[in-house]
């Protein structure tokens, strides 16, 4: 199956994998925890989603359909290359549809079309540390964790509200897991954090170069942090997608000359592409 | 009409067949083979197996080549190719005492059994462009030979622990962790610290070093002895039992000497801070030394207030293919979380405006 002879199916070797995946039932087993595990140096550099590369390798077999996504959508150079990398070492099927993988990689989006059971979303993930900005010794947060003592998190919160009037975390917004665990959503813009709750799809968790793997269950509660008076509000660009219409996506902004002007366009381009596609046979 | 940008499969091919036509460079020019890269660029070669941790010249001078001289660049090569590699086991531990020398200085005494070997280094050169290289010097006069001494050349510190002046380090007792195939966690031990320092960035551990020599955790350090030369690597396959010899690898070894005012339940005696690279690799060896001994100061109740003795600190930046894909990282696109960022920083604006209107 492999078409790159001389490496594994997917690249890793099955003993990795295995490793992988024991990880991942535990990440599985305690939502929201971060699982330290034994990762490994990729033939992509570190930053450039090596934790998702092996989450998906460990997951990936040959009858799967990866679909692999970066800001959204499937054209960027990072994801291009990656998917181009597992059809190389594991000769798998791709495609751009979300409803036709099985997985799907992503950095920093979750796609705008509702995932179904069945599905795998893995994310790349940079610092899988809530508390990473509140407090650099991992030491140190693991004792947090073990406590769940987030007061730390809930006063940087506050802190946002009393200085700006409302909390100025824009991406990257933190969520209880489960009612235990506080976890880091990846750098996806807050807009995307309602998503994960009760998501039907299986979510996976990889950083490469932090040695981390957390999950999300099928039918788990996510909670984006917030007060009673201040409520979570995800942010978007106020604006209607130039190409769909859409008004309840997650937007681009795209400069299209030097003096001010400007679009908005989806982030997500096979959803913005499907809507397209629906208009155009209504008309 | 806006069309989305399309075609990153098609730039990435083109920006890597252009890569490998700078990389090539005029082609009237005679390729470099990575026999002279192995040959002549022969330091550049050992660094990148010191921080690709794989020892191979010739997989090491490929990735040199590879990577047009970026020796980060070369190092993350050869870690990428090693992690592929499957694990025998481990060596027996290497015995330096028993090292065919090829340099050996003491700073901490005039003379002493094995003596004083400069051999080739660049302590004494001065500084000169040397422009007969510019125009081919040609082959160079040939160093004289000496007779090989035969004696033995014990290493400096096991003199001073004959005396009870230095601490001996505690035998290890369970064979040490390996930081590729279990994530470090904190707080980590001596071994895994070494194995760390020993694939870590040769600038990031020099400027450590040097800023506990300038009072951010000193430890008035003496080079006891700095030790290069061919040492062979022997390993007992199960199936065997008995030690067989897989070849002679040359490395550097470094023993700080360093002052410890005792304590409670030990007398005053020297510490060590010890540093081993693949090849000849003076400056890393000795800024691991230093680094080494300044991550032990917690344990021997000396502080842990600067840099250079806060283990996670140190261990979690030293590795340069870590740092340098989370810096380079910054350039993929961050548009999605941008996006997010401006609308947050126009509503703040528009608040602080209208504040200000009142």
């Amino acid at each position: 199956m492999s078409t790159d002879a001389g490496y594994n199916f997917a690249y890793l070797d099955e003993s990795t994998k295995r490793m992988i995946r024991r990880a991942l039932l535990k990440a599985v087993a305690i939502p929201g925890h971060q699982v330290p595990f034994g990762s490994r140096e990729m033939p992509l550099p570190y930053g450039w989603g090596t934790g998702g590369i092996q989450v998906t390798a460990a997951v990936l077999g040959p009858r799967d359909v990866l679909k692999v996504i970066d800001q959204g959508s499937d054209d960027t150079t990072n994801a291009v290359s990656i998917r181009a990398f597992f059809r190389r070492t594991a000769g798998i099927a791709t495609t751009e549809r979300t409803a036709e993988a099985t997985i799907i990689q992503t950095r920093h989006r979750i796609p705008e079309r509702k995932l179904t059971e069945g599905q795998i979303l893995v994310y790349q993930v940079p610092i899988p540390e809530p508390l990473a900005r509140l407090e650099p010794r991992i030491a140190e947060t693991r004792r947090l964790h073990a406590m769940a003592d987030y007061g730390l998190m809930h006063v940087k919160l506050y802190e946002d509200i009393a200085k700006h009037g409302h909390i100025a975390t824009s991406y990257s917004y933190p969520v209880m897991v489960n009612e235990r665990y506080l976890m880091s959503p990846s750098p996806i813009p807050a807009f995307d954090n309602p998503k994960m709750h009760m998501m039907p799809a299986l979510q996976l968790f990889g950083a490469g170069r932090e040695k981390r793997i957390y999950a999300v269950p099928p039918y788990t509660h996510v909670r984006s942090l917030d007060f009673e008076d201040h409520p979570f509000r995800p942010i978007r660009a106020p604006h209607a997608c130039e190409l769909c219409g859409s008004r309840d996506t997650y937007l681009d902004e795209v400069l299209v000359d030097d003096k001010g002007g400007r679009i908005f366009v989806c982030s997500d381009t096979d959803h913005c592409q499907e809507r397209q596609a629906m208009k155009e046979a209504a008309e | 009409m806006y069309v989305a940008t399309k075609g990153g499969e098609k730039a990435i091919g083109a920006a890597h067949a252009w890569l490998d036509e700078v990389r090539r460079g005029d082609p009237a020019q005679p390729e470099l083979t990575t026999t002279q890269v192995e040959q002549q660029l022969g330091l550049a070669v050992d660094r990148v197996m010191a921080e690709g941790s794989c020892h191979d010249r010739g997989l090491a001078a490929l990735a040199v080549k590879q990577s047009r001289g970026d020796l980060i660049e070369a190092a993350f090569l050869l870690r990428a190719y090693r992690t592929t590699l499957p694990r025998f086991g481990a060596s027996l531990p290497l015995d330096t005492n028993a090292m065919a020398i090829q340099r050996r200085i003491s700073a901490t005494y005039k003379d002493l059994p094995g003596g004083q070997v400069l051999g080739p280094t660049f302590d004494y050169t001065h500084r000169l462009l040397d422009f007969r290289l510019a125009a081919e010097g040609g082959l160079p006069a040939g160093a004289p030979q000496g007779e090989p001494d035969p004696s033995p050349t014990p290493r400096v510190t096991e003199l001073l622990a004959q005396d009870g002046l230095m601490q001996r380090e505690a035998p290890e007792e369970s064979e040490p962790g390996d930081l590729t195939r279990q994530p470090l966690s904190f707080p980590a031990d001596r071994p895994l610290r070494l194995q760390a320092l020993a694939r870590g960035d040769e600038g990031f551990l020099l400027s450590l070093g040097y800023s506990t020599q300038r009072g951010y955790g000193g430890n008035h350090p003496f080079v006891g002895e700095i030790r290069m030369g061919e040492i062979a690597v022997e390993f007992v396959p199960e199936e065997l039992g008995f030690a067989v010899d897989l070849g002679d690898i040359t490395i550097t070894e470094c023993q700080m000497v360093n002052q410890f005012k005792g304590s409670r339940t030990e007398p005053p005696q020297f510490t060590r801070g010890y540093g081993l690279v693949f090849g000849h690799g003076e400056r890393k060896a000795m800024s691991m030394a230093l680094v080494d001994r300044a991550l032990r100061s917690p344990e021997l109740g000396e502080g842990s207030e600067a840099p250079a003795q806060q283990q996670e600190f140190v261990l979690s930046h030293c590795d340069n293919v870590e740092a340098t894909g989370f810096v380079e990282h910054l350039k993929l696109p961050h548009y999605v979380d941008f996006q997010s960022e401006l609308e947050n920083v126009r509503t703040m604006r528009a608040a602080a405006m209208k504040e200000r209107g009142e």
